[in-house]
């Protein structure tokens, strides 16, 4: 018979306020194998761990269960306290009465309840766990970052600062991101592009950073210290080893009509061309949609006048398999669609804008070199109206857009109104907002002096019609603090877009089983305590692919994912998973459909001399590879004979759970 | 195709041409319009509370007696009535507890009946290219603007075939005829509706508003296929004026079929 | 809140269907409101009121004819509260009482010209009377 102890926690009155922990440990007193059980008031305390210890030692406990919160918190905690007194980490099981019970019980009585039950459930289980020895794998000293903007320049720079080798892919020609788009950044109003361009050259330069530019990540396979990834690098009909950047083949290119991307599609850039001067690789590529030589084999112009000889159109994709072991997702965000809110007319008009294209009009690199310019008619705009929340804080029923705050359009909307008013005196501007939010160093200081030295209008209310007359846009909104309903006769518009997640997100996000929420954004492993890993192992977050998030605590986030994947890159060697799955060889019929569903691919199958009672013969049979095995479980429910098994979850201890539940 | 059809009170007597020429177009285009034998006025506005019942009992009645599936409406307000009707019938199961027990039906309407609008008609069962091809006068040159109204496409939930704020639905059907579909910011507001017998300005402020900006846009003349919104923009017209037309009226004239009427 | 008020303001929700709680005060509704100026409580101040219980004033105010019942509000409202709803709530509420008929069969012949729609009269006996 084991020997099982039963530790009740009460945490704090998380558990007990709703649960008698009392009557738990007194009602699992008598269960079969139990010689000891109490409570204690945060059994993950320093006292509360040394006395599960002491009571192992003083017991000759052979397994424990520990009543307490989700084992996703503390589960390896009472492991380890396992452990050092001598006792299999696998013998630790734990009964959730916190997340799973008290929490969600207001009734003390249903809830003691259920804690008891929970208790006996976990203690059924026990007694069928077997010890269990952790194996190794080694790890693969490289680390892959999605994405190429501020967030996974930084982190592949810190990363790459510790000595370990970084690849940065990017979906764009150039590396940048978002952050190269924007003029000037809040608070501190510096150049965006002069505190952006010394860090992407520096990626550029670094001996352990390689770029793999104009491409996208397709397939990932393997799992933490060991992916395989295969990289889909698009044909830029460019040789990035000759092209010199000189621009030659953009001034010469007489197709000139493709949307200029970096500019909003504000202007049109040549068939062949380079995002922009700074653009990392300084290397063309040719838009194969606008391209004449690729669409209709005419022209050629390009490969006539480049000196280097870069230009090749028969260049194909080309795919990279590489391993890591780390990967870190830097996906970023996109401006939502502003046409389907269209009482805001944005897609009639011209001259209403969204932030993002405002950023370009007020860049000196822009379309109109920094001159904010009307698009229509190229015109000084007098009175600029910005509406706030545009597409933020919807309801999701609506329609109408995101449900979250998208957090750096109030600061950004001062930045734009400050920063015209202070070049351009002349000019009326006028902010429609919900609410001001302004939490960060210096941030409501910052939208303060935007009020009181600049003279910006702040208006609380929505805007709820734009319609143009005569080339005025007539902006009807609410002013709810003077309770009147304004029309403003504006001569441009701009619209404060929700921020959403690049659309690439989901697809990386499946490709890697590493889980999203609603809205597309990466959920972190724990809100407040690992905030910058995914829940899948070896996966880490970086910038706004994770939430709405300003530069500077991009770069924060970025740097402490680089810390992550540096702290799981120096080790040589994991301790892996024992909770793999193995296949009973007697039972094992060989039909292969663990094979099909394992997600790892950690079954092959073997022919094998199998021996039992009445039986010897070779048989086809299934084997697991347990460094390769993360324990899904998916074979086990799969195997129609009931020959595989997960260790530490077998079909025996799920029912004795079950039973003690139900009986 | 046969189709049931719901013409409504107002297009049997001072939006005649509305329906007259609707039913002429389509006969042209090979669509008959089956008015339901037994239709009750829908009431004209859409009781936007749970607990009124009795006033949307027409409404369900004429989804019962449509035939095939579907119900044709012409009147942009039976449209929004019986629609949102059916919305509620569908979304809301008190009113369809409450409306069956006091109907007491032989067979309880299920719910199936889809509403449609003579332009969906044309847009999904014929087609705008199609349409273009019957075209024997195609109206060119002719600067039209739609005004859309409020009911015909809000709430988007319940209307659910255009897109409320930005919709083509008016716009295609001009250019199918072969004029140029001038848009314009007031062609989906309001034009001052029924408030026209509590304060006849408002109407005259949204008319001048909306005639105001659809000129401002080079339009020249207008279509609908709300009687009420005709009836504002030509009588409340004090500012601006232009000539506005129900939508069918353009249609017959397109179609060759108007002097027919 | 007093009885009467308590009893009107649960009818007001019930009927309408709409939770002012919803509301994040942005002050859409009454920034799309085409009829804003002609009410004395604008489609904002329905919502708060409502919330608030002050239903009773609603109810003697013009506001509630006023109303163009053109669901921009409704359609508008980001956060899905549709202000509209309770305008007809409360507007109804008032014509259901007993000799409240706003209009009625007499009032309205000296009010409309021989060329207005049908729909038109249907509209108003809907909305004046019960």
């Amino acid at each position: 018979m084991q020997k099982i102890g039963v530790f009740v926690c009460w945490c704090g009155s998380n558990i007990a306020a709703t649960v008698d922990v009392k009557a738990v440990a007194e009602a699992v007193k008598n269960e079969p194998g139990v010689v000891v059980s109490t409570e204690y008031q945060y059994m993950c305390s320093a006292a509360g761990q040394k006395m599960i210890q002491e009571a192992i030692k003083e017991h000759h406990l052979d397994g424990i269960v520990v009543c307490s919160c989700s084992p996703r918190m503390h589960e390896a905690t009472f492991r380890k306290t396992a452990e050092a007194a001598g006792l299999n980490p696998y013998m630790v099981e734990i009964a959730n009465i916190r997340e799973q019970c008290s929490w969600i019980h207001k009734d003390m009585a249903e809830g003691t309840e259920k804690a008891i039950i929970l208790a006996r459930s976990a203690i059924a289980k026990l007694r069928n766990n077997m010890p269990l020895q952790a194996g190794t794998s080694a790890v693969k000293k490289r680390c892959l970052v999605i994405g190429g903007g501020i967030a996974g320049i930084q982190t592949a720079l810190d990363v790459a600062d510790a000595g370990f080798e970084v690849d940065i892919v990017e979906k764009r020609p150039t590396i940048g991101g978002r952050m190269a788009q924007l003029d000037k950044t809040f608070p501190t109003l510096d150049c965006s592009a002069c505190i952006l361009t010394p860090k992407m050259v520096e990626a550029s330069q670094s001996e352990k950073i390689n770029i793999i530019s104009y491409a996208e990540v397709e397939k990932v396979n393997g799992f933490v210290g060991n992916f395989t990834a295969t990289i889909r690098k698009k044909a830029r009909y460019v040789d990035e080893l000759k092209c010199t950047g000189c621009g030659l083949c953009m001034a010469k290119c007489p197709a000139k009509k493709g949307k200029n991307e970096f500019n909003m599609e504000l202007d049109n850039r040549p068939a062949i061309y380079i995002p922009f001067a700074q653009a990392i690789p300084n290397v063309a590529v040719i838009d194969p949609e606008q391209c004449n030589k690729l669409k209709n084999d005419k022209c050629g112009l390009c490969e006539r006048v480049c000196t280097a000889g870069a230009i090749n159109y028969k260049q194909q994709d080309e795919l990279i398999e590489r391993e890591y072991g780390a990967i870190v997702v830097a996906t970023g965000f996109q401006p939502i669609d502003a046409n389907p809110l269209n009482e805001l007319g944005y897609a009639e008009n011209a001259d209403v804008v969204t932030s993002l294209e405002l950023e370009r009009l007020m860049n000196a690199a822009g379309p109109s070199k920094g001159t904010l310019v009307r698009p229509s008619d190229g015109k000084h705009p007098h009175t600029i109206v910005f509406v706030q929340c545009v597409g933020s804080r919807c309801d999701e029923n609506t329609k109408r857009g995101k449900p979250y705050c998208s957090k750096i359009c109030c600061m950004y909307t001062a930045k734009h109104a400050m920063l015209i008013r202070e070049k351009y005196p002349d000019t009326d501007v006028h902010v429609f907002y919900i609410d001001v939010r302004t939490p960060g160093k210096n941030f409501d200081e910052f939208y303060r002096r935007a009020v009181e030295q600049y003279g910006v209008d702040y208006i609380k209310g929505q805007v709820g019609k734009v319609a143009n007359e005569n080339g005025k846009l007539m902006v009807q909104g609410s002013d709810l603090i003077n309770g009147e309903q304004i029309t403003i006769a504006a001569d441009l518009v701009v619209l404060a877009t929700a921020i959403e997640p690049d659309p690439t997100a989901r697809s990386i996000g499946t490709m890697l089983t590493s889980s999203m929420d609603t809205n597309d954004f990466f959920t972190e492993a724990h809100p407040k305590l690992r905030p910058v890993e995914s829940p899948t192992a070896g996966i880490f977050l970086s910038g706004v692919c994770q939430g709405p998030k300003d530069i500077p605590e991009t770069v924060a986030q970025a740097g402490a994912a680089a810390s992550k994947v540096i702290g799981l890159l120096a080790k040589d060697h994991l301790v892996t998973n024992p909770c793999v799955a193995g296949s009973n060889e007697l039972l094992c019929n060989g039909c292969s459909q663990c094979e099909k569903v394992c997600p790892y691919g950690a079954i092959t199958y073997i022919e094998k001399e199998v021996r039992g009672p009445g039986v010897r013969e070779v048989r086809r049979i299934a084997q697991v590879n347990p460094a390769v095995c993360q324990g899904c479980g998916a074979c086990t429910v799969t195997c129609p004979s009931g020959a595989m098994d997960l260790k530490g979850f077998s079909n025996q201890q799920i029912m004795a759970e079950v039973d003690a539940i139900c009986l | 195709m046969t189709y049931s059809y719901y013409p409504g009170c107002t297009l049997k007597d001072r939006a005649k041409e509305l329906d007259l020429y609707a039913r002429a177009s389509a006969k042209a285009l090979g669509i008959e319009l089956k008015e339901l034998p037994q239709w009750q006025c829908c009431g004209a506005v859409y009781p936007a509370v749970k607990d009124e019942i009795a006033s949307r009992l027409s409404s369900v009645r004429a989804l019962m007696d449509a035939e095939e599936g579907k119900l044709v409406t012409m009147c942009s307000a039976c449209h929004h009535v019986i629609k949102r009707t059916n919305y509620d019938w569908n979304n809301d199961e008190n009113f369809r507890t409450k409306a069956t027990n006091y109907m007491k039906p032989e067979v309880p309407y299920d719910g199936s009946t889809q509403v449609i609008h003579f332009l969906e008609l044309i847009r999904d069962e014929i087609g705008f290219d199609e349409l273009a091809k019957r075209v024997v006068n195609p109206l060119t040159g002719r600067k039209i603007g739609a005004f859309y109204g409020c009911m015909f496409l809000r709430p988007g939930k319940a209307l659910a075939f255009d897109d409320p704020e930005n919709p083509t639905i008016i716009e295609n059907f001009i250019r199918a005829l072969g004029a140029e579909a001038v848009t314009y910011p007031y062609r989906n507001e309001c034009c001052g509706a029924y408030v026209v017998l509590e304060d006849k300005q408002v109407a005259v402020n949204q008319v001048d508003r909306a005639l105001h900006s659809a000129k401002a846009a080079g339009v020249e003349e207008l279509i609908t296929a709300c009687p009420l919104c005709r009836y504002n923009l030509i009588e409340n017209a004090v500012k601006e004026t232009m000539p506005v037309h129900y939508f069918t009226e353009l249609l017959a004239e397109a179609l060759g079929v108007k002097e027919v009427q | 809140m007093e009885n009467n008020a308590k009893f009107l303001t649960e009818t007001a929700l019930r009927i309408s269907g709409v939770n002012p709680r919803k509301c994040m005060k942005c002050g859409k509704c009454s920034a799309t409101c085409p009829n804003y100026d002609k009410m004395e409580y604008h489609p904002h101040q329905f919502v708060t009121m409502v919330d608030r219980g002050q239903i009773e004033k609603l109810m003697e105010s013009d506001s509630i004819y006023m109303c163009l019942s053109c669901m921009a509000c409704v359609q508008r409202c980001p956060r899905g509260v549709e202000p509209g709803k309770l305008v007809e709530a409360v507007r109804l509420m008032k014509i259901r009482q007993q000799g409240m008929d706003h209009k009625g069969p007499r009032d309205i012949p000296p009010m409309v010209d021989e060329k207005v729609p049908q729909q038109l009269l249907m509209a108003a006996m809907r909305k004046y009377r019960k």
